[in-house]
């Protein structure tokens, strides 16, 4: 036992005593990590479930004839690892998705990539396999070699089952891969009475590219790389949390500065991206002003980051061990005017928006996610704070440079595109007040700490409350300074499950605007 | 709504001016014509924009076109939602195995004639995700390919200038 247990920890044992599972408990990088037999996986699910743990992410490694299954668990203040090893002849553990439906389609893709069955998972299909490889190839286990077996044309994916409905007046519309307009692609299956959603299902992983398999013997700065385009639009949080993940691993703390720096530019992403969604949320309801308001401060935004940093969308500006870049003084004072410039830019055009009754009448009550189904399927992010969750990896699970700083979170409860308009436009004001909190406690000293090859197989895991929520990364190394294993869970895995909810007894044509309410990366979800 | 007016008198025309390419700048830019355009378009190119796999930061890029300060459509580009409306293809990313059917179907779809433009490194030559089981690699290995504009992702100046090369002097 250790005294990182925190009470939750120590009550959820006591309950795992109670029922007799054994477990094994040690403490990787200040994370507890309980080890248990496959057979008590799904009893396990079911004590965390009563204990109000949110479910994070599961995923699986192979190494040599062994399956590592893990699963990350989480409170309001912690986070719990769970790890179990299943022999490579006899790939299966009970489903936790019976307990926990958020876990399915992580299981469905542990299944299609490693081949490791979860008996009586609730959903038996397929999610990240297509059509690019068979069904008995699995393409993360070691001997699957990262060119594949391709066809030359890989066909389309037509055999997937969708859930149907059936009854007087019930239509279907498919909608996609390739959308009508500058998105990502993905399959959406509406059941529509008259102009009404019944039900959505979502199929996605058609921009699968890989990357899980393809980290595989990077070196920690190739990752990073890799990392940093995970999701465009997220490329600071991304590479954070690989370097998060590489930097616990190889044991080093990089200098505050450093850290500092890292804050400086995340809240940059996260304004960013906000002030371009906040004005494409109100174009998909016809208010171009709003659009046309909010697109230029972006693009301005965006011509600063290039100016000062070097990169439009900041990409490749972490390195293992720090950052890239530096903030000259005269760089911190044109920062700081920015900031004053946006934010009486802000106060302008908000105002406009909400005193609008058209746009009002457009946002308010679309696109309801209940506090309680947001609490069941354990979002994170702007999705989860705007139907009342209150939870930031910043403030409560917290690192540095938040540690150092007065973190105020937004939280609305009326869960509706209003609510999560406005949750945004808080966030851009509290990152405001963050990054000028930066910029004048901004600390002097190196920018980087120097790498140190890591111990043979040693792990990190990592949270880094990106501009959409909570990202968490797995990292392994091999023994020469080598990834051996990789996975990042991008907040849109939770995104698309509170999507196909949202938009129930939703019009049809009021989808793009709970779409862009949401935002789920396609790319972030598909690896 | 007297804020709204009051705002948009404030903030003016940001619209900025930017002049069609010559063949050195485009050089410089790195942006290559693979096939001498015969037929320049004059006064209107429709855009279909398909991403094939990209990691969705050249899509943000490609959205940025048509903010006030780069306004393509003063240029008479627009996007249009379909293929068949179209004149050019704005491919985007490595082309995803699992997108290779849907992105040959749009090119069948798109009457001729017409052009393809890969847009970003990944699209260029794979980028950081090359060729492997799930990905084909460069949109020139699915389809014939007219103009590459590199970067990663490209800047919408660069975009703007190599849809201006498409366009008649
Ligand atoms: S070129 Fe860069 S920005 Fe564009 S899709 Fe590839 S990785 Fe993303």
């Amino acid at each position: 036992m250790s005294e990182v247990h925190s009470n939750w920890q120590l009550a959820l044992q006591l309950a795992l005593e109670a029922e007799v599972i054994p477990h094994n408990s040690t403490v990787v990088n200040n994370l507890a990590r309980w080890t248990i037999s496959a057979d008590d996986w799904l009893r396990f699910a079911t004590i965390a479930q009563q204990h109000h743990l949110r479910w994070v992410a599961g995923w699986a490694e192979q190494r040599e004839d062994t399956f590592v299954v893990n699963a990350c668990f989480a409170s309001q203040t912690g986070y719990l690892w769970l790890q179990t090893e299943l022999h490579i002849e006899k790939p299966q553990l009970p489903s936790q998705a019976t307990i926990y439906p958020v876990a399915s389609r992580s299981e469905r893709h542990t299944q299609d990539m490693f081949g490791i069955h979860f008996v009586d998972r609730p959903d038996s299909r397929k999610w990240t396999r297509h059509c690019a490889w068979k069904k008995h190839d699995y393409p993360l286990r070691k001997d699957f070699p990262l060119q594949g077996m391709p066809e030359v044309i890989t066909p389309a994916n037509m055999d997937y089952q969708f859930v149907k409905a059936r009854g007087a007046g019930v239509y279907e519309v498919p909608v996609g891969p390739i959308h009508a307009g500058i998105i990502e692609p993905g399959h959406f299956r509406f059941q529509a009475v008259g102009e009404t959603i019944l039900n959505l299902e979502e199929r996605l992983a058609y921009v699968h590219k890989g990357i899980e398999k393809l980290a595989e013997g990077r070196t920690p700065e190739k990752l990073v790389r890799l990392a940093g385009r995970i999701s465009g639009d997220s490329t600071v949080a991304h590479s954070w949390a690989a370097c998060r993940a590489m930097e616990q691993a190889a044991g080093i703390t990089i200098p505050e500065r450093a850290a500092f720096i890292r804050g400086i530019l995340c809240e940059r992403e996260r304004i960013a991206n906000h002030l371009g969604d906040i004005g494409a949320i109100c174009n998909d309801v016809g208010f171009a002003f709003a659009q046309m308001q909010f697109s230029r401060l972006r693009e301005q935004w965006q011509r600063n980051s290039a100016s000062v940093f070097g990169h439009r969308l900041l990409m490749d500006r972490l390195i293992p061990g720090g950052v890239k870049v530096d903030l000259s003084v005269a760089d911190c004072t044109l920062l700081t005017q920015e900031l004053k410039v946006l934010r009486k830019e802000l106060d302008e055009t908000i105002p406009a928006l909400d005193l609008n009754s058209s746009l009002e009448d457009r946002l308010f009550t679309t696109g309801y996610l209940s506090p309680s189904t947001a609490a069941t399927y354990g979002v994170v992010g702007y999705v989860a704070r705007a139907s009342g969750q209150d939870f930031d990896v910043r403030r409560d699970v917290s690192y540095a440079p938040y540690n150092q700083l007065n973190i105020k979170v937004a939280v609305e409860e009326q869960g509706d595109v209003a609510s999560r308009v406005w949750v945004r436009i808080k966030e851009v004001f509290a990152s405001i007040k963050l990054l000028s909190q930066m910029l004048t406690q901004l600390p002097e000293g190196e920018l980087v700490t120097a790498w140190q090859k890591p111990k043979e197989y040693s792990e990190g895991l990592a949270m880094v409350e990106g501009w959409r929520g909570e990202i968490m990364t797995y990292v392994r190394f091999s023994s020469d300074d080598k990834i051996s294993r990789f996975y990042a869970r991008d907040p849109s895995h939770f995104g698309f499950l509170a999507l196909e909810k949202i938009v129930l007894n939703n019009i049809v044509p009021d989808f793009p605007v709970c779409n862009k309410s949401v935002n789920p990366s396609y790319s972030g979800n598909d690896l | 709504m007297l804020r709204l007016f009051a705002k948009t008198l404030k903030t003016g025309i940001v619209t900025e001016k930017i002049k069609r390419p010559d063949a050195s700048e485009l050089d410089a830019l790195g942006i290559e014509v693979k096939r001498q355009v015969d037929k320049y378009f004059s006064g209107s190119i429709a855009i279909r924009a398909v991403d094939a796999g990209s990691c969705n930061g050249c899509e943000l890029e490609i959205h940025a076109l048509n903010n006030p300060i780069y306004d393509v459509e003063r240029y008479g580009i627009h996007f249009v939602a379909s293929p068949r409306h179209a004149d050019v293809l704005l491919v985007t990313g490595p082309v995803a195995r699992h997108m290779q059917t849907a992105l040959l179907r749009t090119y069948e779809a798109t009457p001729n004639p017409k052009w393809v433009i890969a847009v970003g490194d990944c699209a260029a030559c794979g980028g950081e995700f090359g060729v492997s089981y799930a990905s084909c690699g460069a949109v020139a290995n699915v389809i014939p390919v007219d103009i590459v504009i590199p970067g990663c992702p490209p800047t919408p100046e660069t975009l703007v200038k190599g849809l201006l090369s498409l366009m008649k002097k």
